[in-house]
């Protein structure tokens, strides 16, 4: 169902969601930036339709907002553990095509890939999706060469265009909030963009020299093994686990899982000293073929979804895109 | 008619006189050496025409306009006078060229406009200084950088400004990939270590100089919304005792700062040695004489340190002594 609305009305919706939710968006943090008076967007907590930044896609995915950095799966004294409990109110969540089909990624690796994961689902089950729309590309996106740029998954979707406001509500659950408000009926659909700047040509048929290809080296020399790509990425979902011993008390802590990047050093490390891949020329082939080639196999669509975040945020300038066509550009 | 030239004046008036008779130079403070490039045509055009063609980047980020003849000054300094307007210069007078030039050009690394590890704007903070301080004709030098590595070489002044930023921590959003930590340790000065998986900074050995906030790939370590500066003192060249300026305020702030500077004017005025050469003596020969903890009592005269503001109650200096 789609409305056009006021933005006054707008907002009095939104303050009746935030009673029953907790809504999280891109939001610009002023001064948060990796340099000296520079800005970040990355997902906060918002309380009002006025704070999210629409616009300018976030520096880091939605997935910090749904999926903690630390999770405290959970604590343990001598004989007993105990589970924290599930946020209270259900996490209303802002995002973009491209980190709408991440959840799709998301969904394949926590429930379908062996028995579901507990922590995930019960999030999972307590989040809900507002779609925001893209008028034009943004500068690293290639949402269009990898089908993302459209999708119908969404829970409700908005647009502010000054004092109007769009709505598409494709679940139920949200009819109660504009049920009774000044909106006026109309079809609305999401802005999307069909072109972009960066075009990306996945290849199809690699053979197993691609392992030894020069691609790996050249771009493995150049990086720091910083693990930016993997952290802004919406769509990859690696952790390590960290037990904690509280100091003051030692029978008792708390096992956590953390974020992991398979480009930071540990990554890799097993017990008895070993470590699989030592060199970043290494990681970052494992990186880009789970991307692109890997996970297809198993899940029938690729992992990456083309948002662009991480030839974005890369120190050293290390295109993934250029990667990607040249190993579709050897292959043909 | 023979050449007839007030060399004491011209000097004040920001011209040397220069090894050949009736030549001299020209010279140009950029403060914080932060200009539009469009200045630089026009030192060029000074330079065609009243000059030898040749222009010298001075030490102080000021342009030396060489081989002027000394009888040309009126003229030079009504050419000077759209860079002094462009560059925002203090003057008591229109088309009489720089006022001033005891105290010298403050000077400034890039800063923040475009390096990434500045913590400030420096040229913007010299300007700053620039408009509570000149002209003025006595002896001081102040210089800014924008982070600890002094690429500016503040040290080797009576008033050296760094930039510093306090480490915030969001422990929630950090993964312990230790970048900070390698980044501190093989940058910095080991001031950050590891415990149960999250960052401990020890407070007492960091320098704020920020590596571990451009090192932090998740932003769990972030700047200060504060920015805050090490103020060093009374580094000095020169043939007696040259030696590198002391910290004497750590965590301090812009106004700190400002009133500070001002406040050693008066000092100086107080205490300079009336037969001094030229009506300048170092402030630091000055300190030496009357004592830090004088220097200290006028420095501070109405100034509210901040609450995180660590000061070096003695100051004691070192360098090479040739004068003993």
């Amino acid at each position: 169902m789609g409305y056009q609305l006021e933005k006054q009305t707008a907002d009095e919706i939104f303050n009746c969601l935030k009673q029953d939710y907790d809504i999280f968006a891109p939001k610009l943090f002023a001064g948060e930036g990796c340099f000296s008076d520079t800005d970040v967007i990355r997902y906060g907590k918002v309380e009002s339709l006025d704070e999210i930044c629409w616009s300018r896609r976030s520096d880091y995915s939605f997935k910090e907002a749904f999926l903690p950095v630390n999770e405290v799966l959970f604590y343990f004294t001598e004989d007993s553990t105990s589970v924290p409990a599930c946020r209270k109110k259900p996490a209303l969540i802002f995002l973009w095509s491209c980190d709408l089909h991440a959840l799709r990624r998301l969904d394949a690796i926590y429930l379908t890939n062996g028995p579901e994961d507990f922590y995930y689902k019960r999030l999972r089950e307590n989040a809900r999706f507002v779609l925001m729309g893209c008028e034009e590309t943004c500068d690293t996106g290639f949402c269009v060469s990898m089908g993302t740029n459209c999708t119908e998954d969404y829970d409700l979707y908005l647009k502010v265009e000054g004092d109007s406001v769009l709505a598409d509500l494709k679940t139920g659950e949200f009819q109660k909030y504009f049920d009774g408000k000044d909106c006026r009926e109309q079809e609305v659909i999401p802005d999307h963009v069909t072109e972009n700047r960066e075009k990306v040509t996945l290849p199809r048929n690699l053979s197993t020299e691609t392992f030894s290809d020069s691609v790996w080296e050249s771009y493995g020399s150049r990086c720091i093994g910083c693990g930016r790509c993997n952290f802004v990425c919406p769509t990859c979902t690696c952790f390590t686990m960290q037990d904690i011993i509280y100091r003051d008390n030692e029978n008792t802590g708390e096992r956590r899982r953390v974020w992991a990047s398979c480009q930071v050093d540990g990554y890799t490390d097993i017990a008895g000293g070993n470590s699989f891949r030592k060199n970043q020329g290494e990681r970052m082939r494992f990186k880009v073929m789970h991307k692109i080639y890997d996970f297809e196999k198993r899940f029938g669509f690729p992992m990456c979804v083309g948002c662009g975040r991480c030839d974005a945020v890369c120190p050293e300038y290390i295109s993934y895109v250029n990667i990607i066509n040249r190993l579709a550009k050897e292959e043909a | 008619m023979g050449l007839d030239i007030n060399t004491k004046l011209a000097k004040k008036n920001a011209y040397r006189i220069g090894k050949a008779r009736g030549e001299g130079a020209s010279r140009i403070r950029v403060p914080g050496g932060y200009l539009k490039a469009e200045i630089l045509g026009m030192v060029q055009e000074i330079a065609e025409k009243y000059g030898n063609g040749i222009v010298h980047l001075t030490t102080r980020q000021g342009f030396e306009i060489e081989g002027i003849r000394l009888e040309d000054m009126d003229e030079i300094n009504e050419m000077l006078q759209p860079i002094i307007e462009l560059l925002d210069i203090n003057q008591k007078e229109p088309g009489t060229g720089y006022p001033a030039s005891g105290t010298r050009n403050i000077s400034a690394c890039i800063g923040n406009n475009v390096c990434p590890f500045a913590n400030y704007n420096t040229s913007e903070f010299a300007k700053r200084i620039e408009k509570e301080i000149f002209p003025n004709d006595l002896h001081f030098k102040v210089a800014l950088t924008g982070c600890s590595n002094d690429c500016a070489k503040v040290r080797m002044h009576d008033f050296g400004i760094i930039g510093m930023t306090m480490p915030q921590y969001d422990p929630s959003r950090c993964v312990s990939c230790q970048a900070c930590v390698k980044g501190c340790r093989s940058l910095s000065v080991d001031a950050l270590h590891m415990e149960n998986y999250k960052i401990v900074r020890d407070h007492e050995k960091c320098i704020g100089c920020g590596v571990c906030i451009t090192k932090c790939p998740t932003r769990a370590l972030t700047r200060s919304p504060k920015k805050y500066y090490k103020l060093t003192l009374m580094g000095r060249t020169g043939k007696k005792n040259p030696r590198l300026g002391e910290d004497f305020l750590i965590w301090t702030d812009e106004d700190t700062i400002v009133k500070i500077i001002l406040n050693t004017y008066r000092f100086v005025k107080e205490y300079i040695d009336p037969g001094a050469p030229g009506g300048k003596e170092h402030i630091g020969y000055i300190i030496d004489r009357v004592g830090f903890a004088e220097f200290k009592r006028w420095a501070l005269e109405g100034v509210e340190l901040l609450p995180e503001t660590e000061i070096r109650e003695c100051v004691y200096w070192s360098g090479i002594h040739f004068d003993r």
